[in-house]
């Protein structure tokens, strides 16, 4: 080395970027315990998609690749993507959707550490406005559907659409709880029936609660080790605990629980890793607290009011453009200088 | 219990100190050459007060200083002055710098020492005794200790003795806690005289309880009053004078304001025990406590003569195969020596030599990914992430409105950058070029005021030459009509007589001003001068002729 300091801390970004995966492997592992393996063809899909895309795009753009291609970001991307779509979709959904979050909104606006947007977030948000339809073949937890398809059968259905004979994929998929919820309000159901349903478990979806459970672990994990800070996760369960908490006060009938609001959909895994995206999301500590409550109270606006399933990755595209305004906003006082007056 | 307060911030690099301060403070072998520069403190040089081929004793002044904010520079040991000449110096820019090459004669032999009772002194006297024995700030700021050491209006309340050193690897203030803690509180206790101080707080970081015992048993033995070793938490940059005062007093200097006026002033432990030396004893400042460490088979503390070659005391502790170069200072905030022949300064507190298993190279600079690892160490509380942006970019006003001259340059964001991303150097930048750039556009501004005035000038001497004129004119026209009262018209008449009137007034004027320039020194001189001039008026007529017959023959 050549100029002070000489000596630095032993933890890279690579690093950083592997713990953070290393800390999605609770919630993965619930995922495949309730629903089969079907997501680690998924994230396998996402993952090989992601690093050819990137050693392309580094190409391109005339970019050194090994350093970048090790650096562990596009893998994280390909994962949280991955997880945030319905494992029984087509394989194309998952490469299309990478290809899009890596290249357009990474690479084009300057690849690692220059992209304002969530990269997961656009790669799902493309999706869900292209393929509405796929984006719905949410698998059934184990011992709910009519038939329980093998892997090699949901293989199958990945690579090639077909299902076993006399197999209709209503039978193997179903509507998430989040969607089940919002139909059968509309149908007038209160919400005390709603939740007897099978689909339901103790907070909220069979499964996929409990899968809720494994990312929270994880982002235990990571706020453990420093990795995050808490103001994001907090901020933002903080956020969604008091709207939807206002709104059960209100009318219990009508709303539901702010811990189905909770364990339900996206909440836990954007709470712990998408929202906690260091290039997305704001410096400052106020900074961050204002960006999770932001779109903690938008995810449950959107999820509760909104034309679309699940309101975490438009909360976070939304509160991703304010980011810039925010940190502005929060600069902390610096030593020695008086607290500035805004 | 006195309560400890926080600076925001900080880091915990491995702190390598004990390869350093297991064994007792070594006298060095006295090197071939001293090679000691005269600028080793903050202020103008010292001027050279020997001549080439002197002999000088121990002690004895070499460099004297030289204006107000000075110090002297004294013979670290006896012997012939070899060279006065520019070398390399230990400083990171690589230039050179006027030193005095000694060439020890072995005999180590001291001038006379004059001991001195502080307790009847006059403040005054002592601080010029500080001034003559070379004392400056050990701490690594290197600034002359007697202007650290007035009170105005005796304001201050409390004196800090900075023991923290919380540089990694850097052992040389905990090893002369150990050894000389009685010296040291003695000097703190001048120190508080001159400062008219009540309270004496001495921060030790907790990682040198040998040192923190030192001290406690000596202020107890001394009977030191009001005077406490506090042991400060271990963190870097714990040791920086506004984060010590921070932890120790709870008082936050603010930006652009100086300690003093918040009521605390602040030495190094080092300096404190210097001063007494110089006080009770005599002895100037001629040499230090340094750690060497790194790459070497024998690391401890040594006490060294002002400039000795860094590669002579490396040498003394079993320099190791494998040295890339030598840091001096610590890790976090010192800096490469331009080259081992470099001789020991007063700033010297530490010798690292390197090697690639020690400091690796660093990998190459990943984009920041903004995960604020470096607001989250930042002792200043600045946002390293911002000013890195800015800097990047040049935005060099906008990284002054996030407070860019508040850092401190400690190293902490580096340290932490996942990225690798060398953020001082990038901060080193913004403010260098916004140095040169006020200087440009103040240097401009002066040239623009001369030229502005210059213009003012003309203007004004071309209006007041035509007022002149005019004044004439009407004079002219005045005495005209006096003088040819019969002729009608006589001006429109004859314009060649306004003329020549005008060309005459021009000549008179004209006259006047030559006799007015007239060299008034030539006149009253006494015969001697006259003689004198006509000596040198023949001289230079013999040169004229000696240089026209070099002329008329050329060479053979």
């Amino acid at each position: 080395m050549l100029f002070a300091p000489f000596i630095s801390k032993p933890l890279n970004v690579s690093q950083i970027m592997f713990r953070v995966m290393l800390a999605l492997i609770p919630g993965i592992a619930l995922y495949v315990w309730y629903f089969g393996p079907a997501i680690l063809v998924s994230l396998t899909l996402a993952s090989v998609t992601a690093l050819a895309v990137e050693a392309a795009m580094l190409k391109l753009r005339d970019r050194p690749v090994a350093p970048f291609i090790k650096d562990n970001t596009a893998l994280l991307t390909a994962w949280l993507l991955a997880l945030s779509i319905p494992p029984l979709a087509p394989w194309w959904l998952v490469v299309v959707g990478t290809a899009f979050a890596i290249s357009v909104s990474k690479h084009l606006y300057g690849g690692m550490g220059n992209n304002p947007f969530n990269p997961a977030m656009i790669g799902y948000a493309v999706l869900i406005i292209s393929f509405p339809v796929q984006m719905t073949h949410w698998l059934t937890p184990h011992g709910l559907g009519q038939v329980e398809l093998t892997f090699l059968d949901q293989l199958n259905f990945i690579f090639s659409g077909m299902l076993p004979p006399g197999v209709t994929l209503d039978a193997v998929t179903m509507a998430t709880p989040l969607d089940t919820l919002k139909t059968q309000l509309h149908l007038d159901r209160p919400i005390q029936d709603i939740m007897g349903m099978p689909i339901y478990g103790r907070l909220a979806g069979q499964g996929s609660e409990m899968v809720a459970w494994g990312f929270m672990l994880g982002g235990a994990y990571l706020i453990a080790t420093r990795i995050i800070s808490w103001h994001i996760p907090v901020f933002y369960l903080g956020a969604i605990f008091v709207t939807a908490g206002i709104f059960h006060l209100a009318d219990p009938a009508h709303y539901a629980t702010p811990l189905f609001h909770w364990f339900s959909g996206a909440a836990m895994i954007g709470a712990f890793f998408i929202l906690t995206d260091p290039v997305t999301g704001p410096t400052t500590p106020r900074g961050k607290m204002i960006f999770a409550a932001g779109a903690g109270f938008l995810t449950y606006i959107i999820r509760v009011f909104g034309g679309f399933p699940d309101g975490m990755a438009f909360a976070t595209l939304l509160m991703n453009i304010c980011v810039p305004l925010i940190d502005a906003y929060t600069q902390p006082k610096v030593f020695g200088r008086k607290e500035k007056k805004a | 219990m006195r309560t400890l307060h926080q600076f925001h911030g900080g880091v915990h690099p491995p702190t390598n100190k004990t390869q350093s301060n297991q064994k007792p403070i070594a006298q060095v072998v006295l090197p071939s050459k001293l090679v000691v520069p005269l600028h080793q403190h903050v202020g103008n040089s010292a001027r050279p007060s020997v001549k080439v081929g002197d002999h000088v004793l121990k002690g004895q002044i070499i460099g004297a200083p030289e204006g107000r904010l000075s110090s002297a520079v004294h013979a670290p040991t006896s012997g012939t002055v070899a060279a006065i000449d520019m070398q390399v110096v230990a400083h990171p820019s690589g230039l050179s710098d006027l030193c005095i090459t000694l060439i020890p004669d072995g005999k180590d032999e001291w001038i006379e020492r004059k001991t001195h009772d502080w307790h009847g002194m006059q403040h005054a006297e002592l601080r010029h005794l500080l001034r003559e024995a070379g004392v400056v700030g050990l701490g690594g700021a290197v600034f002359p200790s007697d202007m650290k050491l007035y009170s105005h209006q005796h304001k201050i309340k409390t004196l800090v003795l900075n023991g923290a050193e919380c540089e990694p690897y850097i052992t040389c203030d905990d090893l002369l806690m150990r050894e000389r803690a009685a010296d040291i509180l003695q000097g703190a206790e001048v120190m508080r005289a001159l400062l008219y101080a009540d309270e004496v707080l001495i921060g030790i970081e907790d990682n040198k309880p040998e040192a923190i015992a030192a001290m406690r048993a000596a202020v107890a033995e001394g009977k030191h009053e009001r005077m406490e070793v506090i042991a400060v938490p271990t963190v870097y940059p714990g040791g920086g004078a506004k984060q010590l005062i921070r932890v120790l007093t709870g008082i936050e200097v603010p930006t652009g304001v100086r300690s003093t006026d918040m009521g605390v002033q602040c030495f190094n432990v080092g300096t404190a025990y210097g001063a007494w030396r110089a006080i009770a004893h005599g002895e100037p400042l001629l040499s230090r406590i340094v750690t060497v460490t790194g790459n070497v088979g024998n690391p401890q503390n040594f006490e060294v003569p002002f400039g000795m070659p860094v590669d002579e005391l490396v040498a003394q502790a079993g320099l190791l195969p494998g040295t890339t170069g030598y840091i001096m200072g610590g890790p976090m905030m010192g800096f490469r020596l331009p080259s081992e022949q470099v001789g020991v300064i007063k700033a010297t507190n530490c010798i690292i030599a390197m090697s690639d298993a020690l400091f690796p190279p660093a990998p190459p600079a990943l984009p920041c990914i903004r995960c604020a690892r470096c607001a989250d160490v930042c002792p200043a509380d600045l946002q390293p992430q911002e000013l890195y942006w800015f800097s990047k970019a040049k935005n060099f006003g906008k990284a002054q409105e996030y407070h860019l001259f508040d850092c401190i340059e400690c190293g902490a964001c580096s340290y932490v950058c996942p990225s690798h991303i060398p953020l001082v150097q990038y901060f080193l930048f913004s403010k260098s070029e916004i140095h040169a750039r006020e200087q440009e556009k103040q240097a401009a501004d002066r040239a623009r005021e001369r030229f502005e005035y210059r213009e003012y000038r003309i203007e004004r001497e071309k209006q007041e030459k035509a007022e002149r004129l005019a004044a004439k004119e009407r004079a002219a026209k005045e005495q005209a009509a006096k003088q040819v009262p019969a002729v009608e018209a006589p001006v429109q008449a004859n314009p060649e007589n306004t003329l020549q009137l005008k060309i005459q007034a021009a000549i008179d004027h004209a006259k006047e001003q030559a006799a007015a320039v007239k060299p008034k020194n030539v006149e009253n001189l006494t015969p001697e001068q006259q003689a004198e001039i006509a000596e040198i008026e023949a001289r230079r007529e013999r040169i004229r002729e000696l240089a026209q017959s070099n002329v008329e023959t050329p060479k053979e």
